[in-house]
């Protein structure tokens, strides 16, 4: 594989880390909120896994293992909380979470 | 092809995370076969477990010999049992028990799940010991999940309580930005130098001369950092934390302010000193930023806050950017801000769990959190006003209370450098920590000068378990102040680093 291929996926995964930071930061909608926050993780994995190959090392394909797993507990707790939330008012959005403040 | 080798793994050095663990299984196992309305078994299984686990951590520190795991002399370990991380487990240990003995009667009482909150409880701490041990970039971020995800949850404990759940989902969005930040910080500092172990990344990113670090490499440095700095709530990353701890159960809050705090500043303490100890010119600048700003930021909202926990919570900002301030120089003051940020974080742990403790004892009878229901609270508990002045005086950094100690590690280790950035930063720790006594003795004030705000006289009824907590609490807070060198005798052995061979 060339390298300019490799330059390529981590161009697309700084891109991809870039767009999940900023809609995370945008974005008002407590579940888009949470897909921004995959988005960046699994921007994260391309960057592993790209330095992997490129190093020619396993130590970044191992670190996906780790980061997918530890992702997906992070969205059940996430989801969790996000359906308490919505339980309680239905439609709700980061702006309604204003009970405490100053 | 090669052949798989084991690990060796050396139990003894593993005793006290192992310990958690077969206590956390106990837990699972004792809540499935106990009524669904006595729960009392879970606190002391517990509290007696996280006890149990001292013990170890005991043993280990007697023999003395540094530890390592899954690596080798030359490259270094992945997991290093030494003077420094034996320290932050017991400080994890106990403070944990503190907040056992504070949610033993608040949980039982309110309308929570008792017998998960115990068993989230350990699983939390479980991470922070790992952290204390953790010399690798993969083992540092699976810890600080470990740590984070049973927090977020605890955090939105309350049930069907909208304060509870904004508290939970503040915490967690922004939890998960920072983790999510720090790990593509990682993986930067990971196709940089080709490893994930502390020690070889230090090697490796030696290679660069100073001047000509590549921005790449700043960058990723910063990225790492700047994670954790919403773990110890520095600003401008603070924001979760007032409304956290203000909406979360405040066992809870007494649990994030102290333990969670202290791990982020573990993490950030090992990257520092471990895998980044050349780059001065990258995290000097950085940490004297964030650190100015921490506590000044954090002491003038604190000003004007009216309800005790959000006070509280400023505070602790505001002592975060105290323990930050060490890192700032920390290429000139070495072991010695390191040993200043530990004695720091032991205190500090003593004194606001302290605070908490008054709190969630007073909060008993007034049910309020606000601080003009601290209104002659000298009349009918005399001595839970004298506690809460003691701790309140202790974070202002008085003598003869712990909290002068210190402030005095922190001192040293900031004129101790010798530069005109050490020397900027003490100026503006000694001006902060004046600010913040006018806070603090406006609490006492409403304590002793204040009636009572509806007249209510009756005495508190305190609990035999929160009675223990204040009393340990107030023992480490006053014996730290008058016999330093109490805290001096363990920290000033504790290095890092050194022991690794780098």
């Amino acid at each position: 594989m060339g390298n300019d291929v490799n330059i390529g996926y981590l161009t697309l995964s700084a891109i991809l880390f870039g767009v999940g930071a900023i809609g995370l930061l945008v974005r008002r909608n407590a579940l888009v909120m949470l897909m921004c926050i995959e988005l960046m993780l699994n921007a994260v994995n391309l960057t592993f896994v790209t330095f992997g190959s490129m190093l020619n090392d396993i130590t970044g394909q191992v670190v996906v293992f780790f980061v997918l797993v530890v992702a997906a507990a992070e969205v059940v707790v996430g989801l969790g909380i996000i359906v308490a939330v919505a339980r309680r008012r239905p439609g709700a959005t980061a702006d309604d979470l204003r009970v405490l403040r100053g | 092809m090669l052949a798989f080798v084991a690990p060796s793994i050396d139990y003894h050095a593993f005793a006290p995370e192992l310990i958690v663990v077969a206590i956390l299984a106990i837990l699972v196992l004792v809540d499935c076969f106990t009524s669904d309305y006595d729960k009392s078994s879970q606190s002391s299984v517990a509290g007696f477990g996280l006890l149990l686990a001292l013990i170890p951590v005991v043993t280990l520190a007697m023999d003395g010999t540094v530890r390592g795991m899954f690596g080798s002399p030359e490259s270094g370990y992945a997991y290093v049992v030494d003077t420094y991380s034996l320290i932050l487990k017991a400080l994890f240990l106990v403070s944990g028990y503190v907040v056992v003995l504070l949610s033993q009667t608040y949980i039982a009482e309110g309308d929570y799940w008792e017998g998960e909150y115990y068993q989230l409880l350990l699983a939390s701490i479980l991470g922070m010991m790992v952290m204390a041990s953790a010399r690798d970039l993969v083992s540092i971020f699976v810890a600080l999940e470990l740590l984070s995800i049973p927090a977020y949850m605890l955090a939105a404990w309350r049930k069907r309580d909208l304060k509870s759940d904004e508290a939970g989902i503040k915490y967690y969005l922004m939890g998960v930005f920072a983790s999510a930040v720090m790990l593509y910080g990682m993986s930067l500092i990971y196709g940089i130098t080709g490893s994930t172990l502390l020690t070889e990344v230090a090697a490796n990113l030696r290679q660069f001369p100073a001047g000509q670090v590549p921005p790449i490499v700043v960058l990723a440095v910063v990225f790492v950092l700047v994670g954790f700095g919403f773990k110890v709530s520095a600003v401008p990353f603070h924001t979760w934390a007032p409304d956290t701890y203000e909406g979360a159960p405040t066992p809870v809050t007494a649990f994030l302010a102290v333990a969670s705090k202290a791990a982020g500043f573990v993490a950030l303490m090992t990257l520092v000193f471990v895998a980044f100890p050349g780059n001065t010119s990258t995290i000097e600048p950085l940490m004297f930023a964030l650190s100015a700003a921490t506590m000044t930021v954090g002491n003038l909202i604190a000003l004007r806050q009216t309800n005790i926990v959000r006070l509280l919570a400023y505070s602790g900002v505001a002592q975060a950017g105290y323990m930050l301030a060490p890192l700032a120089v920390y290429g000139v003051s070495g072991t010695v801000g390191l040993q200043a940020i530990i004695a720091y974080l032991l205190i500090y742990a003593a004194m606001n769990l302290g605070a908490f403790a008054v709190v969630i004892t007073a909060a008993r009878k007034t049910r309020s959190g606000e601080i003009s229901s601290f209104g002659g609270l000298i009349q009918y508990a005399p001595s839970l006003a004298v506690l809460m002045c003691l701790f309140l005086f202790s974070l202002a950094g008085i003598p003869p209370l712990g909290g002068w100690f210190a402030k005095f590690a922190v001192f040293r280790a900031l004129v101790g450098a010798e530069t005109g950035w050490g020397y900027a930063l003490a100026v503006l720790v000694g001006i902060n920590s004046v600010i913040a006594l006018f806070y603090y003795a406006r609490v006492a004030k409403t304590m002793v000068m204040d009636p009572a705000p509806d007249g209510d006289l009756s005495p508190v009824r305190v609990p035999f378990s929160l009675r223990a907590a204040l009393v340990i609490t107030a023992m480490v807070t006053v014996a730290v102040g008058v016999l330093p060198g109490l805290v001096g005798h363990f920290t000033d052995s504790v290095t890092i680093g050194a022991a690794l061979g780098s």
